[in-house]
């Protein structure tokens, strides 16, 4: 592939993301003209503090991007690591932790991505489900607390697997050598990035316009069926029509794409989960009207590893 | 001695000084921050220019420099913390870091006799028009008690200095970041929470009070930290 129609296929995309968002914007202004009369009004200034979110997500996005596989791998570091901050800080933990959790933010984290910088796939598959996995509770141990003591291990090795392994997929994507697809991975991030993203904001506003019935009331009382299943459909119609950015015909870009929307929403309701049990709303408080990083980021981090393994059996040689 | 000689040395070295307090202030602040992302709930009352006592619980030696990092900047200058000088002078980086980066009032933490009383100290301090960060617990909380019980000082400067605002602090999750004994810190989220000023009720007597204030910083805490009482 030459590289200018690389090049012309990822502006294509970013322009049709900052296409999206003018619209978002003009609504999001007139609905609080015309709606909100330009008093406050908490769904409607919400909304918008989500659509600016956006801008900057978008932009940081096209930043790294524009850096290469060392901005993405740089990127998604510091996502991870903003991340796991927000999964420990909520855990329960006890003082004998320390030089696990230490462990883990000061070696599992920055050996793991640069697994992923050296493509070395037969190590960062397994560094963490099998190495940290093993290694995190000796270091506990050695703490000689054993009150709650296998909670309390397992929480740290949650967060690794969930904020480090898992997110560390969406740059592991870059490593995959697809024939006649070389030199173009980064379109496999966007494409992965767009359906996820999408498929959140289609069921919020599927479910803010026609919700009715409650999925998982005590999980999550925004989630609806009628969200859940238009946003889905609509974030697998998506995909398909961005075959034309993958290696996929459209029929394989539908079926990606609608693995993408399940593992993600799943991804949301196991996040939420975890969330209830601390009796917290947000993760955390990092991005404005969104939450926290992993508020953000909890369908991408059950979708990404399930899209990288698809792709690797089904298209890597 | 050495003193002495700063006093003496000519005005570079004191600009030169100063400088470096104020860059080393900027490094702790943004240290802090990067390694907790704190964040300021102002859940009582906002922050306001007027001579304050904040008093918070502390688990480290970290826990002044997240107070004050959280203020606005023109209230970090006129806010010094309550320093234990055991600590703080032990060595020239925690001299130049305590007394020249955070103004700090050094007390004696001991209680042995010679010196000023830290009451006294304090409490001139507050007439002088210094606001103040002070622990009442007196010691670092090192114990599993998620809060000690609270020295009869703040009573004492309630007493002396009606005029202060009182505003309860709690600071959250610090404690797990360098617990007692570790070296290295591990990154977690923090809040510094500030609540609404108490003052001494006419005719309140000292237990009452010191209950009164103890009560308000665990009422400060957040939903999910109280499960585990």
């Amino acid at each position: 592939m030459d590289t200018s129609s690389y090049a012309w296929t990822t502006f294509k995309l970013f322009g049709g993301a900052a296409g999206v968002l003018v619209l978002a914007s003009a609504i999001g202004a007139l609905l609080k003209w015309r709606v909100a009369h330009g008093a406050p009004h908490a769904v409607i200034d919400n909304l918008n503090a989500r659509v600016n979110a956006w801008w900057v997500m978008v932009a940081v996005i096209g930043l790294a991007f524009a850096f290469g596989k060392g901005g993405v791998i740089v990127l998604f570091y510091l996502i991870s690591f903003y991340a796991l901050r927000e999964f420990v800080s909520l855990a329960y933990t006890r003082r004998g932790d320390h030089h696990a959790i230490a462990a883990a933010f000061y070696i599992g984290l920055p050996l793991q991505y640069f697994l992923v910088w050296i493509e070395w796939y037969g190590l960062y598959s397994i560094f963490i489900p099998v190495y940290a996995f093993l290694v995190l509770p000796i270091l506990s141990a050695f703490g000689g607390d054993t009150k709650r003591f296998l909670e309390r291990t397992a929480k740290v090795q949650w967060g690794l697997m969930v904020c480090v392994f898992c997110i560390s997929h969406v740059p592991a994507l870059l490593t995959l050598h697809i024939p006649g697809f070389e030199g173009r991975n980064l379109l496999l991030i966007a494409f992965l990035v767009i359906v996820v993203q999408g498929s959140d904001v289609l069921q919020y506003v599927w479910g803010k316009l026609f919700g009715r019935r409650k999925v998982a009331p005590e999980l999550s009382p925004s989630k609806t069926w009628e969200g859940l299943v238009g946003g889905v459909a609509s974030a697998t119609a998506l995909g398909a029509a961005l075959w034309w950015a993958t290696p996929f015909a459209p029929w394989q870009a539908a079926l990606m794409a609608l693995a993408i929307c399940l593992m993600g929403f799943f991804g949301g309701l196991v996040m939420s989960a975890i969330k209830r049990d601390r009796g917290v709303k947000d993760w955390g408080t990092m991005i404005e009207g969104h939450g926290g990083m992993l508020d953000r980021l909890d369908s991408v981090v059950f979708a990404a590893p399930v899209f990288f393994h698809a792709l690797r059996y089904w298209w890597v040689p | 001695m050495k003193d002495q000689l700063a006093n003496e040395a000519p005005a570079p070295r004191v600009l030169a000084q100063r400088a470096l307090a104020f860059a080393t202030a900027r490094l702790i602040v943004g240290a802090a921050r990067l390694l907790t992302g704190v964040r300021a709930v102002w859940a009582g009352s906002g922050p306001k220019a007027e001579q304050t006592l904040y008093f918070a619980n502390r688990s480290s030696h970290g826990d002044f420099v997240l107070l004050w990092a959280t203020l606005p900047p023109d209230l970090r200058a006129l806010t010094r913390p309550v320093a234990g000088q055991d600590y703080w002078l032990a060595s020239t980086a925690r001299r130049f870091i305590g007394e020249s980066v955070f103004n700090a009032l050094m007390i004696r933490r001991d209680g042995s006799g010679g010196g000023p009383n830290p009451v006294d100290q304090m409490t001139e301090a507050l007439h002088a028009g210094d606001s103040l960060i002070m622990f009442p617990e007196g010691t670092r909380n090192t114990t599993d008690e998620i809060l000690l019980p609270l020295k009869s000082g703040l009573y004492h400067l309630a007493r002396a200095c009606p005029q202060v605002r009182f505003v309860p602090v709690w600071i959250e999750n610090l404690k797990r970041v360098l617990p007692k004994g570790t070296l290295v810190p591990i990154p977690l989220a923090c809040a510094v929470r500030y609540g609404a000023p108490i003052a001494l009720q006419e005719g309140e007597d000292k237990t009452a009070f010191l209950d009164r204030a103890r009560q308000a910083m665990l009422d400060l805490r957040p939903e999910y930290d109280r499960q585990e009482d």
